[in-house]
């Protein structure tokens, strides 16, 4: 299993859709196989069409905000000591989180293929209330899928949705939680391919879905790389892109621009949500050799039993509270490109805690796994070490969670 | 060669001059016992009879399957207990056909090799994987082939005419036709005659091949659509299992005359 030089990673996959001959794929249920291939299609057309690029950079710019900025965060990497800390406040983005790349690609898309309907799955929320954003922004009629426990844990986002004009589907079955609003998102689907797009909120389900989302959000790596050479000339001879994976959405939209450099040059590293402390159940199916299964059409690790049945999971963050996990990051683990690793929820908690003590930032708790890597390792490293941490979300969702872990 | 046992089950529905009609039940709902129970029994009506394989994360099943499938899982059903679910039932009823039906997973995580042969031993005449389209399934159905399983394909309204030549052509005794765009337990918003429109381009391609139509058959649609070859039933006979357990009524008569009055309705 090899990556390929200059080819995006999306693209480096087989025939029958699967990275390094066994990730991916599309399992998928017969009356999907025409609209998926209809939109694969579609796809490959549009992203080769001058005018739909024109068009995909002028609403980037103009209606999601890009490029979003890169700072250093000077007191917080005074305080650790060791590597310098520096984020990209991706969480600028319209709709404060990088959600918003794919929702408004897939807005676009569902535009170019004449349909009015758009669904979508949500975890956190952010994924559906940027999908109902871009519904409205572009007049499409916006319905989402969430778990029951979602919508409860994440009130904010849903009020979003509401607002937006968006109806929320909530989810009753199974965990109540992400995995069960993208079966429900599916099925929708499976009954109402003919007038409705579907759009899947990460780099996970059938391989479309996730060259669409890898698609969209490569956007924060391009800026970053031009950011990088305005900032120092050159690209740093010493970087740590840590980023949380949970799909694994903004991860690759944060590495693609930087997978062919040399590990030693900018390491790859990937945290998973480990769960609380004191539960056997998590969300990190790379970090906690998970096996190789398929779930959502896509053959992934996957925290599974030995029948195969998909286990429940569990994380403080909605957006990584989910059994398995981008196929192109399995293809990044396999290859060892990317090194991966799990925060638990206090340790999310506690980098929530020092990021906002010490900084003017307010990162949800999905990167806040990220910040508390970066803070673990900082200190043992040099001066010269960059640690850029993807902030791709605020923390406004999780004020209620915050209330209750933190008293603030 | 010999015929299959689930070719054997059509020409004897020809032979009476109505459809087959295929039941679909879940391994181990409610419990492993009863649904060895309840299979024997409605297997006095049914032709073929197709036993799912419950997977708690069904992409294409709606409510009431779904409700069948967890109260399986929940109650403990294994893999190995629907193979013995199977050998059971063929000891009394050899000559009954017996389809399984599940996701991928279950069998990936399985090993696909030994699935198969466990199929063999069980005395399993088909297979059907809702997740594993044509053509990505085309190496396991070779598999089940050399081992005299049948590996159902799937055809939906969406399915292209191109596509559609190939998935006949590389299909076994029977192929299935899903009526309409939806999960299995949903209204049939199609009109029979539409549905039968699709139906009869199938049976054009290859009048061999036994096409069976499901997803929105009930007591009440059953009739429209009896010039098939073969009509499937599931989520109806979920749901009956479903509201008899909520009446506490005796869910092994109750399921059985639902599958009576459905066998009435096209003989």
């Amino acid at each position: 299993m090899k990556l390929k030089k200059n080819i995006p990673l999306i693209d480096q996959h087989d025939k029958y859709g699967f990275w390094g001959g066994k990730f991916g794929g599309s399992f998928i249920p017969e009356t999907l196989k025409k609209p998926v291939e209809d939109l694969t299609i579609q796809f490959e057309k549009l992203r080769k069409d001058k005018k739909f690029i024109e068009k995909r950079d002028f609403y980037f710019k103009n209606y999601i905000g890009a490029p979003t900025s890169f700072i250093k965060l000077e007191n917080l990497s005074n305080h650790l000591g060791g590597a310098q800390i520096w984020a990209k406040i991706v969480s600028e983005a319209n709709g404060g989180a990088h959600k918003i790349y794919n929702a408004t690609v897939h807005a676009l898309i569902c535009k170019a293929m004449g349909k009015k309907f758009i669904v979508g799955d949500t975890g956190a929320g952010y994924a559906g209330k940027m999908l109902s954003m871009a519904a409205k922004k572009f007049g499409l009629k916006c319905k989402i899928f969430m778990g029951a426990k979602d919508i409860q844990r994440q009130k904010p986002n849903c009020d979003a949705m509401r607002k937006n004009g968006a109806e929320i589907v909530p989810v009753y079955s199974g965990s109540q939680t992400l995995v069960d609003a993208v079966s429900e998102c599916m099925r929708y689907w499976v009954s109402n391919c003919d007038n409705t797009h579907m759009c899947v909120g990460s780099t996970v389900g059938p391989n479309i879905f996730v060259k669409i989302c890898g698609w969209s959000t490569s956007q924060i790596s391009r800026e970053l790389k031009i950011q990088l050479i305005e900032k120092f000339n050159t690209i740093p001879k010493k970087i740590k892109l840590v980023n949380c994976v949970g799909g694994g959405s903004s991860a690759y939209g944060f590495w693609s621009e930087f997978i062919d450099f040399e590990k030693k040059q900018i390491e790859l590293i990937g945290v998973e949500a480990g769960g609380p402390k004191k539960s056997k159940l998590h969300a990190a199916p790379l970090s906690k050799g998970a096996k190789l299964g398929i779930l959502h059409g896509a053959a992934a690790y996957c925290c599974q039993n030995n029948e195969g049945q998909i286990n429940e999971t569990e994380s403080i963050s909605a957006g990584l509270d989910y059994p398995s996990v981008s196929p192109i990051h399995c293809f990044l683990k396999d290859t060892k490109r990317a090194r991966y690793t799990y925060a638990t929820d206090e340790d999310a908690l506690n980098a929530y805690k020092m990021v906002t003590n010490f900084e003017n930032l307010n990162p949800s708790l999905e990167p806040c796994h990220a910040f508390a890597e970066a803070i673990k390792i900082a200190p043992e490293l040099s001066k010269e070490t960059l640690i850029i941490v993807n902030s791709c979300g605020d923390a406004q969702k999780d004020r209620d969670i915050l209330k209750k872990r933190l008293r603030r | 060669m010999s015929i299959s046992l689930i070719n054997q089950s059509f020409n004897k529905a020809k032979e009476e001059n109505r459809p087959a009609l295929l039941t679909y039940t879940v391994a181990g709902d409610y419990t492993k016992k009863k649904s060895l129970e309840i299979l024997k029994s409605i297997s006095k009506y049914a032709d073929i009879c197709e036993l799912g394989f419950p997977h708690n994360t069904p992409i294409a099943d709606g409510g009431q399957i779904q409700t069948s499938a967890y109260r399986a899982i929940k109650n403990g059903i294994k893999i190995n207990d629907v193979f013995s679910i199977v050998s059971k039932f063929k000891k009394i009823k050899k000559d009954k056909p017996i389809i399984l039906m599940g996701y991928y997973n279950m069998i990936y995580q399985y090993n696909d090799e030994k699935f198969i042969s466990k199929c063999k031993k069980s005395n399993v005449d088909g297979l059907i994987i809702v997740d594993l389209p044509y053509p990505e399934n085309k190496n396991f159905a070779f598999k089940c082939k050399k081992k005299g399983i049948n590996f159902i394909q799937l055809i939906s309204p969406t399915t292209s005419k191109k596509r559609l030549k190939k998935i006949v052509k590389d299909s076994h005794d029977m192929i299935y036709y899903i009526s309409m765009l939806s999960t299995t337990g949903g209204k049939l918003k199609v009109s029979p005659k539409n549905i039968l429109k699709k139906y009869l381009e199938i049976k054009k391609l290859n009048k061999f091949k036994n096409v069976v139509i499901g997803f929105g058959i009930t007591e009440k649609t059953i009739n429209s659509l009896n010039k098939a070859d073969g009509l499937v039933v599931g989520s109806r006979i979920c749901s009956e299992i479903s509201k008899s357990l909520k009446n506490r009524q005796n869910v092994v008569t109750n399921v059985t005359n639902v599958v009576k009055r459905l066998k009435n309705k096209i003989i």
